[in-house]
């Protein structure tokens, strides 16, 4: 049986299918590896209830643990408690920001535009091209941006 | 049928209906960003839906999915509200409609999350995430429609008027809502009226929009007994493929 850590070392490489400079664990909706009777369990938790990423992150992962050689896999989806954006980790928000999506913020709102850094910003929609990011737009480079909602 | 069966019909019926209706707007809404507000919150209601019609075609243990109980249930087996059924009518209607459901759902899953079934607060926990942004919006729009022009001020009376005789049956209680309650599960729905009322009125107020004074309520979609003729219509479109080709998929 494979360690744990050599798991989670793979589950660092698979890309959010929507966002792909982050990792589904970067993204902190992977709760659990765990082997139970030969089985590995992979627990996941879905960031919002429609997201259509869900299903096929959970394709990916297990696409991902084949190629190691891993046949008994299963996944398995865990709601509470449910996720939060105060599970990215430090490392993804800023991969988020370089990509051009302002990071999540406790404030409810981006810290500055991805693309100037001018905090002179202002709300276009509380909803995006994904579930996860809302509208923004920048009052001085005037470019609009997407931001990752805080929840 | 148990009633925590029927129970999770009621909810997931809710956000099915809801959440088909809204997707209606998908390609049509007044401009871009409604566009896709609409979408995703259709897309977060029918995600919800797939959580509840999971739990029920669990409880019910008859070997149904989720997709069964959504697309292979005819008119009188749905446990929907009337609201959520009605036509989307003007940007205002769908509008004024969310704003309605949003408030009693919000208050519903105030409580849930309490809930003495785990299961029942999990997906509760959850979707009040979701649900709370949904409320935000649609309290800001009625408030920034309601408030605006002569124009969108009369549309958005209009379409209270039309809408608030459906307010009322979220708060109805029969049997199976007192065994619920009695078991600590969910709430007594007549209870949740008071804060539903303050909620409404205080963004009511501040969209200058007056509330008709009648408390008289339309009934009949939360039993199943009496739908409105326009739910048979919907679900004829949402239905079609899997009753056209029965078990196909893709």
């Amino acid at each position: 049986m494979t360690p744990i850590a050599q798991v989670w070392e793979w589950l660092d490489a698979v890309p959010d299918p929507e966002i792909p400079v982050i990792s589904v664990t970067d993204l902190g909706i992977v709760r659990d590896v765990d082997w139970e009777d030969g089985t590995l369990i992979v627990t996941v938790t879905p960031t919002y209830s429609g997201c259509p990423a869900t299903s096929v992150i959970a394709m990916d992962i297990e696409t991902a643990l084949r190629d190691h050689g891993v046949d008994r896999i299963a996944i398995r989806q865990q709601l509470a408690p449910p996720w939060t954006t105060d599970w990215l980790k430090p490392a993804a928000r800023d991969k988020l920001k370089t990509y051009g999506i302002a990071p999540p913020q406790p404030a409810g709102g981006p810290e500055s535009c991805p693309h100037c850094g001018s905090a002179n910003v202002e709300r276009i929609s509380q909803f995006g091209s994904t579930p996860c990011k809302a509208q923004w737009r920048c009052r001085d480079c005037l470019e609009p941006f997407d931001y990752f909602k805080c929840i | 049928m148990s009633a925590l069966f029927e129970f999770c019909l009621r909810m997931g019926d809710n956000t099915l209906v809801l959440g088909h209706r809204v997707s209606e707007w998908c390609g049509h809404a007044p401009v871009l960003e409604e566009d896709i507000a609409l979408a995703n919150t259709a897309l977060d209601l029918i995600g919800q839906t797939q959580m509840w019609l999971g739990l029920a075609a669990d409880v019910e243990g008859q070997g149904r999915s989720a997709d069964d109980l959504a697309f292979l249930r005819d008119a009188w087996d749905f446990r929907n509200l009337l609201l959520v059924e009605q036509p989307n009518g003007d940007f205002g209607v769908t509008m004024m409609r969310q704003f309605l459901f949003d408030a009693w759902h919000l208050g519903q899953l105030e409580t849930l999350i309490d809930s003495a079934d785990d299961r029942v607060s999990a997906i509760a926990q959850k979707a009040i995430k979701e649900v709370t942004y949904h409320f935000d919006r649609s309290s800001g729009l009625v408030i920034g429609l309601g408030d605006g022009s002569d124009e969108s001020h009369a549309r958005m009376q209009t379409a209270l008027d039309l809408l608030w005789p459906f307010a009322g049956e979220g708060f109805e209680a029969d049997a199976t809502d007192l065994e619920l309650a009695g078991a600590g599960i969910a709430p007594n729905p007549a209870g949740l009226r008071a804060a539903f009322d303050a909620r409404v009125e205080q963004v009511l107020q501040r969209a200058t929009l007056s509330l008709p004074e009648s408390r008289f309520a339309h009934r009949g979609g939360r039993t199943g007994a009496r739908h409105s003729e326009h739910l048979g219509h919907m679900l004829a479109t949402m239905q079609v493929l899997q009753r056209s080709y029965p078990g196909a998929t893709w």
